[in-house]
């Protein structure tokens, strides 16, 4: 796999605050990727430093093949960071082309890009007049308009109110689809796991894990039951060598797995035992449910 | 070069106030030494005609028009704070080197702009001088004409190096309106350095000493031109005669704190995390 972004034993210091703390991990070209982490776990800092608006304290990190240097190699990337800025007292049009000037790219590029992230009608509105959700759209437009090799979202949604959040995330799923590369940080679980393939789990600037989002934690899964005979259907699956830890909540059984098995094995054997199930659900972890977990097993 | 010129100019020309400034830099003393220069009756009583005094003979018009003018680059200045502040406060300096400018290429745009618009008042400065100086001189031969250029050249360089001084105290501060009040609080601090001086050790000693400070320095390139004008009338008191010429090194000093303040706007921005 082609490398896009290498980092390696990367740390940052704000005097004493170890923002960032030795990390290293590689970004591949065409996989989504998410960076996860609670607000202060060094996400934002991480992609400052990447691109070269926050200093390194030690550690180093290259672009691509490493031969580029780091400003020539942001004019291949496109980025947005926390809050959309550009120049209040210029228009959508203005504000692109300067962004254009900048990166070296074409204007005719401009126009297509506004088409896609819907701003085409309010593209001679000055950026003063914009929604936050407008001012977004129209970050991902200028972060677009050199077709990326990748592209760094930072906290895409923070502030949008629902309609904004979904816009956002259309808009996100459609540039996936094309292909392109994506790192999107964010604390919201639910955005990562919709879009994501691949997460980096950050904690007080500390690497967790990095890998697949379905191989995040060694988890078979777990039963959701129900019977009307509770007591006996937990007798039994507290003796089943393939069940583990055991919870009840509001006559619902949750049972974790020990090793895989299929529900039509767990329902025969329950039924030859005299159980009838009312509700049966094999399900796992949602990522949040296994981030939680993950960032609290390393809690010391 | 013409790249990093051209962002700058666009981000400075949208902006309608930082265009009235730079409106108002080049066209006030513009007009301010057109208007001198034309016979105005007061009220019937006298006419005044400046042109009469000899003001605007070949060479001396040089040295008159270029002081005067220099005094308007405080208008100039402000935009040139503005247009750091407001990177700053709308945080955009972040975005264009996320966007792919490196630090160097950003205070080198900011560094293009201001030679350019000196130059840019430089030339308006001379064209005018030129016209007037023709139409009021009476010596036109080219020898007298072309004499004491030099006055233009300390002009270019002092606009220079004084908008050199603002961009640092701009990328220094991060806030225009701070950053012209350190401007104000290095003009006393100067004044306060070379009494002190001046106290301790004898007058003249000070002001040799002062004439290495910033602004000091800035102004020394073109001296005052009143006392040459007295000169002229009474070309016999010698206690008026001074030194007002232009010399090598005062353009070395002026030159020495503009890259020092270029090279200090960088390192600042380099070490800064935005």
């Amino acid at each position: 796999m082609e490398p896009i972004l290498t980092i390696n034993n990367l740390t940052k210091k704000f005097g004493y605050l170890t923002a960032v703390k030795d990390l290293s991990f590689t970004i591949n070209k065409g996989n989504v990727y998410g960076i996860l982490g609670p607000n202060g776990s060094g996400k934002s800092t991480t992609l400052g430093i990447v691109l070269n608006v926050v200093n390194k304290t030690e550690g180093n990190f290259h672009w691509f093949d490493g031969n580029t240097s780091t400003h020539d190699a942001l004019k291949k990337v496109g980025a947005i960071i926390e809050r959309p800025n550009f120049y209040p007292y210029m228009t959508a049009t203005q504000n692109l082309k300067l962004v254009c000037k900048i990166k070296g790219v074409d204007y005719s590029k401009i126009d297509e890009k506004l088409e896609i992230v819907g701003l085409h009608e309010r593209k001679d509105s000055k950026f003063r007049t914009y929604s936050l959700g407008m001012k977004q759209r129209l970050a991902i437009a200028s972060a677009l308009l050199n077709d990326p090799e990748i592209l760094i979202l930072d906290e895409p949604t923070n502030g949008l109110d629902p309609q904004g959040i979904h816009q956002i995330r259309e808009i996100i799923k459609q540039i996936a689809a094309k292909g392109t590369t994506i790192l999107l940080a964010s604390h919201l679980l639910d955005e990562v796991e919709k879009v994501c393939s691949h997460v980096v789990v950050l904690r007080k600037g500390v690497k967790l894990y990095s890998g697949r989002v379905d191989e995040m934690i060694s988890s078979h899964g777990f039963f959701e039951l129900k019977s009307d005979n509770e007591s006996e259907l937990i007798q039994l699956l507290e003796n089943h060598k393939s069940f583990g830890k055991i919870n009840v909540k509001d006559n619902l059984v949750t049972a974790f797995l020990n090793e895989p098995m299929k529900s039509s094995n767990l329902n025969k054997f329950l039924f030859e035992k005299g159980i009838i199930l009312t509700h049966l659900v094999q399900r796992k972890e949602s990522l949040e449910e296994q981030f939680l977990q993950l960032t609290n097993n390393n809690q010391n | 070069m013409l790249r990093l010129l051209n962002l700058e100019l666009q981000k400075l020309l949208l902006n309608r106030t930082s265009k009235i400034l730079i409106f108002v830099s080049f066209i006030l003393p513009f007009f301010v030494i057109l208007l001198s220069s034309l016979k105005i009756n007061v009220f019937g009583f006298f006419t005044l005609e400046l042109g009469e005094l000899g003001i605007f003979n070949f060479p001396i018009i040089w040295h008159l028009t270029t002081f005067f003018a220099s005094q308007f680059k405080f208008f100039f200045a402000i935009v040139v704070v503005s247009m750091i502040g407001n990177e700053y406060s709308n945080k955009t300096i972040k975005q264009n080197l996320i966007d792919g400018l490196s630090k160097k290429e950003f205070i080198l745009s900011k560094f293009y702009t201001i030679i350019f618009f000196s130059l840019v008042s430089t030339i308006l400065i001379s064209l005018i001088s030129f016209c007037i100086g023709l139409y009021y001189s009476s010596y036109t031969e080219a020898s007298i004409i072309f004499r004491e250029t030099e006055f233009l050249m300390a002009y270019f360089i002092k606009l220079i190096a004084f908008f050199s001084l603002c961009l640092f105290f701009g990328m220094l501060v991060k806030r225009s309106a701070f950053a012209l009040a350190f401007l104000f609080i290095l003009y006393i601090l100067e004044w306060i350095i070379f009494g002190l001086l001046a106290w301790k050790l004898d007058t003249g000693l000070a002001e040799k000493i002062q004439n290495f400070f910033p602004l000091k320095s800035m102004y020394k390139l073109i001296d005052q031109p009143f006392q040459r004008i007295a000169m002229t009338k009474f070309p016999d008191k010698a206690d008026l005669i001074y030194d007002y010429g232009v010399h090598w090194h005062e353009f070395v000093i002026v030159i020495g704190w503009t890259a020092l303040f270029i090279f200090l706007s960088y390192r600042l921005l380099k070490k800064r995390d935005l």
